[in-house]
């Protein structure tokens, strides 16, 4: 498959005096593919928006080669701009110029025909409030805004930062419907977000980043099933049989972790053979399933994200590339 | 092309642009309905007039000299002591001359032309200058400050391209203002002069000169908004040219004047920024310098002079327009946009 986007050994540094040195890409890679949706993951403070920045022009790389549908930026952008469509961060527009305004603004600074206006007002669900002010507008509907202004341009390549940020939910279905929509019609599109459960339904592949590296990449099935666990809860028909259970289960060498109402067993991988363990003890089960995994467990594993009872997660203490455990001992973040 | 003509409707369509152009055009006419309103023709009526006032007024001195030496008198015959409030002489006490009041003072104020226009393209220049500094200001800082700088750049990402074009949009805005309101401006002069003045002594010369004046006026207004733009496109935002611009109005003028003065700097006036606008206007500034003796031929004192030439106004606001403009253009270059 042609790649739209090529990102190798991205790195970029903020140096400060008084807080030293902070790299907020160190060595990224990534490369996304024609016609697809591809989900970037990160938590916060990873480098998600300073590669896009970056991508943009807008940052000055400190190393690395990128690429956007062949050729090389940022020497090419000029070349490229006109089929690359983005919204970085939050929606920003000036305030007092209607939605109609704004948008005439930049298809006229972008050579675009001016019925793509009322196209792409259509498109996001603006028509009927594009005569009013941009600072009327509720976040949500700066958002609509912001991805109207991307598509303005019917780029290959849609970049999104958050785009479903302040969306209601029929509004979050609607952007999800659209970006498929835009996707089978043969744009490629980079989708950043948070909502981890979004981006399952709608990406064909992924890249997680945590500390400006990659951590996990590939089609989302793929991600999901390198991290799938082989656990298995298991209920008894009596909650008084489950410590006689995890001893008989404990000595036939399986992991055993006791819960209340259950008990989950680690990499088994034939969940018959524990039905068959504990009917021998005459213990009987009533519910054997293996853990499914999805993408936010996923994500919380490899970038190390997961809350901690009594602990409060710092926005740089996450996962750096390599598994390492928590960023006291990795680096990273200012003074690393 | 597109993104003139783009950054061109962007101007004009900020509600900035229009209230800052409207507030500024609107003390311009109020300056010429001001003037039209105080002044009024001199012909012989009001020469009459004044010659009625000029006697009445040397009537009430004459009654009043008169006046005071009976009551001079009156005080000697009685051997009162007046504390010197009269001369030991009671004749010295006379009215003025006829002659020495004048009637040219009882004159109706009346608008000369040729001697007013030059004092007021400065007030012109000065009111237009500041509109084109916030007017300058905003249009960039606003941008910054919105996010509408970062939208454009993803669309046309070449910066300094995209900068300069921006600036080249203002600068046509406001030639376009400037020349239309001098128009107008000149119309409205001209206009008071023949009704509530003279045009007279208005030769071609003359009016070269005024154009010339125009032409500097113009060009005074496109370097302070170019300032204004500059200021605001290094500090992102309007603010930051409103600070620097009142930064430098109280450290750069009132602190260097005040300091100097106590310092007995000579020519303070030279270390003014006012000054140089002066004199880029009107040609030349001679400062005078009190506490200095240059003899003349009758050996009395005269004071020291100096003279700022426009020449040497040009070569300050020159630099001071590429020091800012380049500045802003390295920034626009060099730093990451977040």
């Amino acid at each position: 498959m042609t790649a739209v986007l090529e990102i190798a050994g991205l790195r970029k540094t903020y140096r400060s005096r008084r807080r030293g040195t902070r790299n907020a890409l160190d060595g990224f890679d990534m490369r996304v593919e024609a016609g697809q949706v591809h989900g970037f993951l990160g938590p916060n403070g990873s480098g998600k928006t300073t590669t896009l920045r970056t991508l943009l022009g807008l940052i000055r790389s400190d190393g690395g080669r990128m690429a956007i549908l062949g050729h090389e930026v940022p020497a090419a952008l000029p070349t490229v701009a006109r089929q690359v469509g983005a919204i970085v961060e939050s929606p920003q527009f000036f305030p007092h110029f209607t939605a109609r305004d704004t948008l005439s603004l930049l298809a006229s600074a972008g050579e675009v025909p001016r019925q793509r206006v009322d196209e792409v007002l259509e498109l996001v669900g603006l028509r009927d409030r594009a005569g009013e002010r941009v600072k009327t507008y509720s976040l949500g509907m700066k958002q609509r805004l912001a991805v109207a202004s991307a598509l303005l341009k019917n780029p290959k390549l849609l970049i999104l930062d958050e785009p479903a940020n302040g969306l209601d939910p029929g509004g979050i279905r609607e952007m999800r419907t659209l970006t498929r929509t835009l996707a089978e019609s043969g744009m490629t599109v980079l989708l950043s977000s948070h909502i981890l459960g979004e981006i399952q339904l709608i990406c064909d592949s992924v890249t997680i980043i945590s500390l400006g590296r990659r951590v996990a990449f590939g089609p989302v099935g793929q991600v999901l099933a390198q991290h799938a666990s082989s656990a298995v809860r298991v209920r008894l028909e009596a909650v008084t049989d489950l410590p006689a259970a995890a001893d008989a289960l404990t000595r036939a060498g399986l992991q055993v972790t006791p819960y209340p109402d259950h008990l989950m067993l680690a990499d088994v991988d034939k969940p018959a053979v524990v039905s068959r363990l504990l009917a021998e003890h005459g213990l009987y089960v009533s519910e054997l399933a293996p853990v499914a995994v999805d993408l936010e467990s996923v994500f919380l594993e490899l970038t190390a994200t997961a809350p901690v009872p009594g602990q409060h997660r710092q926005v740089d203490e996450s996962a750096r590339v390599g598994g390492a455990a928590r960023p006291e001992t990795t680096g990273g973040g200012w003074g690393a | 092309m597109s993104l003139y003509r783009t950054e061109l409707r962007r101007l004009v369509k900020r509600r900035f642009t229009r209230y800052m152009t409207l507030l500024g055009l609107l003390v311009l006419a109020l300056v010429v309905a001001g003037l039209f309103a105080t002044n009024e023709k001199v012909g012989p009526e009001q020469w009459a007039a004044a010659e009625r006032q000029a006697d009445r007024q040397h009537q009430e001195q004459v009654r009043w000299a008169e006046r005071e030496r009976a009551g001079c008198e009156r005080d000697r015959a009685a051997g009162v002591t007046d504390d010197g409030r009269y001369p030991t002489d009671c004749a010295e006490i006379v009215p003025p001359p006829r002659d020495q009041i004048e009637a040219e003072w009882f004159l109706p104020a009346t608008f000369d032309f040729r001697q007013g226009f030059e004092d007021l393209a400065l007030a012109f220049t000065a009111v237009l200058a500041l509109v084109a500094f916030v007017v300058g200001a905003s249009f960039v800082g606003a941008e910054w400050s919105t996010g509408g700088m970062m939208n454009l750049l993803l669309w046309r990402p070449r910066r300094v391209t995209v900068l300069l074009t921006k600036l080249a949009a203002l600068l046509t805005g406001l030639i376009a203002v400037t020349v239309s309101a001098g128009a107008l401006w000149t119309a409205g002069l001209w206009l008071t002069a023949v009704l509530r003045g003279s045009t007279e002594r208005m030769t071609p010369g003359v009016w070269e000169s005024f154009a010339l004046t125009g032409l500097r006026g113009l060009a005074l207004v496109l370097a302070v908004a170019v300032v204004g733009f500059g200021l605001a496109s290094l500090g992102r935002h309007t603010a930051m040219a409103l600070g620097g611009a009142i930064a430098l109005a109280v450290v750069g003028q009132f602190g260097v004047g005040i300091l100097f003065s106590m310092a007995n700097v000579a020519f303070v006036e030279r270390w003014l920024m006012p000054t140089y606008a002066l004199a880029w206007m009107q040609q030349k500034v001679t400062l005078q310098e009190w506490r200095s003796c240059v003899s003349d031929f009758s050996g009395q004192c005269q004071p020291a002079t100096y003279d700022v030439t426009w020449g040497q106004s040009a070569v300050l606001f020159g630099a001071g327009v590429v020091l800012v403009l380049g500045a802003a253009i390295w920034a626009m270059r060099r730093r990451d946009i977040s």
